[in-house]
């Protein structure tokens, strides 16, 4: 499949009184036609605020300070923010899905108006057709009774209920990409699996493209092709789901994989906990981050910057000088 | 069912909380929410017991009850072979002397303007466990390195320690009257993925060493619940509808729901994923105000048949203390 988006050498930072937070320090990757990537890490890596970046959603103190964001043959960071094409883009082009729906659902409006202003905007339908497919697309996402549910205020519905009509929002434009920032994390374990299931069999109906940002390796494994793995603002691996979770090589992740307990494990398998915090990104050293946690350092390590990602095989990319192969 | 058991620290008899739910000024009672409903269920000492549920199926009530921090409407709860459920304030602070409580958010449970050390140290006052300052200031120490935080960091407040740092902080509380039983309330969710296997193991190591630690396990993570666990009790709407060994409860799930439960957890690993029951239920939790007839759990059961609305089905044992209430297996 063709790619569809690239995002080159990205650079996000914030200016705050402790210092620069680099939170986005650099970071390529790309998502190919109807594919399902993964952005993994923990909190605080920079997930939220590459994909933000992306979509140029970021505030003052933040600034996007380098890095290019090619869709379409555009570079999206020549356009200004608030410009008619970035407009065109956000929210149609490319849809996003929070992690926290009430925060991105207007809590004094209806979904129907919710809906139908989305559609009118961007697909320029008139209010009839507006309301008919805003009730289509609800009970498409599984809300029933959408025709007499659409006149609801957001607070009318469950946590999993909202998170159902911002994925029927996502849709509503056709969307080339969508991009799903922790859309389920705070929802029940079978609400979740309700919803990924549905994005899933959304994402492949209408041929989009799926970018889920999570901290759950677990939910990658089992719907993503490609994932990355991010820390300290940077993407220390890359690779299919196959490369990552069956010869792991940066230390993190064979650190992530196998500090969490797995539901199918031997009785009495013991965690190896990686040691250590994650970094706070105010003013970074030019080394690597992972390096006071990592028990593959070597020398070189603490004396050279933090190498580049460098192919392992195929498709299989890390950002690290050590031989992790066999360990 | 009166009598006290055999080697169970913890034996909870048909236990009960209903909250009222009231209306209008003079607070009349419109109705109860039953957040517990029947549970009953053993612990050994030494031993884990994994409880697991959605949000809302009465996980956090059960801790409480045992902790004497409710009154149950109804039910026994025998620990150490004495019914607490009867107990007055007075002798249920003695009691509490043997039992603590881990609570799930670090960030919230440890009182911001008393320091670090004072916060672990607390309960050797409150229950008069030292005679001495020194001896108080040795007891605190060690609890400090029994949970691997330096000592010289009793002085600093809890908004100077990470959130990993903060939970052993909890944990060394906890630890503090040297107690039996500690109910540990989703200890870890609230800490980074890389941070969690820490503060398991911390908890696995200290019941190894004591052996005679019993915990109570309550999370919403069905893995870390299982890892950690002797034996995992499954809730829904207020009650338990499968209890049985962590291998038994992977192995072999019988209960639709404890199956639809594991199969909406992913494992990290893509070539066993491929392979596994996908199963997802219809709809979400109902409220605990208003709960379906019969088997709670009958509307979004993939293997209802119209007897599971007639009747409520009792917790049976299988086999092998593998319990399960449902009438379809
Ligand atoms: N407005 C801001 N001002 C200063 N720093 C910020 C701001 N927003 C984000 N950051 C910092 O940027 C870094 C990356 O944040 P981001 O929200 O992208 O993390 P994340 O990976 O999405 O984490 P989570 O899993 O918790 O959502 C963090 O260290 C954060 O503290
Ligand atoms: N003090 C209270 N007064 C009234 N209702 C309560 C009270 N405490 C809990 N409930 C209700 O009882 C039910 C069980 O709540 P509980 O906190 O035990 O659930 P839980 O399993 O711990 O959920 P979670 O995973 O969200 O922590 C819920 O419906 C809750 O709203
Ligand atoms: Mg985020
Ligand atoms: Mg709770």
């Amino acid at each position: 499949m063709a790619e569809l988006l690239r995002v080159n050498n990205l650079v996000t930072q914030f200016k705050t009184e402790s210092g620069l937070v680099k939170a986005v320090d650099g970071i390529s990757y790309y998502i190919d036609e109807q594919e399902i990537i993964g952005l993994v890490g923990e909190s605080g890596c920079g997930k939220s605020v590459s994909q933000l970046s992306v979509m140029q959603l970021i505030s003052a103190p933040g600034e996007i300070a380098g890095g290019e964001v090619i869709f379409e043959g555009q570079n999206l960071l020549n356009y200004h923010a608030n410009g008619p094409e970035m407009r065109s883009i956000r929210g149609a082009k490319i849809a996003m899905i929070f992690q926290e729906p009430m925060t991105s659902l207007n809590p004094v409006l209806t979904l129907g108006r919710q809906l139908t202003e989305m559609l009118q905007l961007h697909l320029k339908m008139n209010d009839d057709a507006a309301r008919k497919r805003a009730v289509e697309l609800m009970s498409m996402v599984g809300i029933p009774s959408a025709e007499s549910r659409i006149d609801d205020y957001p607070h009318h519905f469950s946590g999993g209920m909202r998170q159902r009509i911002m994925i029927a929002m996502s849709l509503s434009c056709n969307p080339k990409i969508i991009i799903a920032d922790e859309p389920t994390t705070s929802l029940d374990v079978t609400t979740q699996a309700q919803l990924m299931e549905l994005m899933k069999d959304m994402v492949e109906r209408f041929h989009t493209s799926l970018v889920i940002v999570t901290h759950n390796l677990g939910v990658v494994a089992r719907y993503a092709q490609r994932i990355y793995i991010m820390y300290a603002g940077r993407i220390v691996e890359s690779g299919t789901i196959k490369d990552i979770f069956g010869t792991p090589r940066h230390p993190y992740t064979i650190g992530l994989l196998k500090c969490i307990p797995r539901l199918d494990e031997e009785e009495g398998t013991k965690l190896v906990p990686i040691n250590g915090l994650p970094p706070n990104l105010i003013n970074m050293p030019s080394t690597c981050a992972f390096l006071p946690r990592c028990s593959y350092r070597l020398d070189k390590c603490s004396r050279e910057p933090w190498p580049p990602m460098t192919a392992i095989d195929g498709n299989h990319y890390i950002r690290c000088y050590a031989d992790t192969k066999e360990k | 069912m009166n009598s006290k058991s055999n080697d169970a620290i913890l034996d909870i008899q048909d236990l009960k909380m209903y909250f009222p739910v009231t209306r209008g000024l003079l607070r009349r009672k419109v109705a109860d929410v039953k957040a517990v409903d029947g549970v009953t269920f053993k612990l050994k000492q030494d031993e884990t017991l994994g409880l697991v549920g959605e949000s809302g199926c009465g996980k956090t009530t059960v801790g409480r009850c045992v902790l004497g921090l409710y009154k149950p409407t109804g039910g026994k709860i025998f620990f150490e072979d004495e019914d607490i459920a009867t107990f007055s304030e007075k002798k249920l602070r003695e009691i509490r002397s043997k039992m603590a409580l881990i609570f799930q958010d670090p960030y919230s449970s440890l009182d911001p303007r008393q320091s670090a050390g004072s916060i672990v140290g607390e309960p050797l006052k409150i229950h008069h466990l030292v005679l001495s300052k020194g001896e108080y200031r040795d007891k605190v120490d060690q609890l400090f390195s029994i949970v691997g935080l330096d000592s010289s960091m009793t002085d600093r407040f809890p908004h100077e320690f990470s959130g990993g740092q903060r939970q052993r902080i909890g944990v060394a509380r906890a630890l503090a009257c040297d107690p039996d039983l500690i109910v540990c309330d989703e200890p870890i969710s609230a800490l980074d993925v890389s941070i969690q296997a820490q503060i398991i193991n911390l908890l696995e190591e200290l019941q190894g060493s004591s052996k005679k630690l019993s915990y109570l396990f309550i999370a919403h993570d069905l893995s870390v619940v299982k890892h950690i666990s002797d034996r995992v009790a499954v809730m829904y709407l207020g009650r338990i509808v499968e209890i049985c060994s962590s291998k038994e409860l992977y192995d072999n799930p019988l209960h639709p729901y404890t199956r639809a439960l594991l199969s909406a957890i992913p494992i990290p690993d893509p070539f066993v994923e491929e392979t596994r029951e996908r199963i997802i239920l219809k709809g979400e939790v109902p409220s605990p105000l208003n709960p379906p007839p019969g088997c709670s759990f009958h509307p979004r059961c993939f293997m209802a048949i119209p007897e599971c609305s007639q009747a409520l089905p009792p917790l049976r044992d299988i086999g092998d203390g593998h319990e399960v209430a449902c009438i379809r297996v």
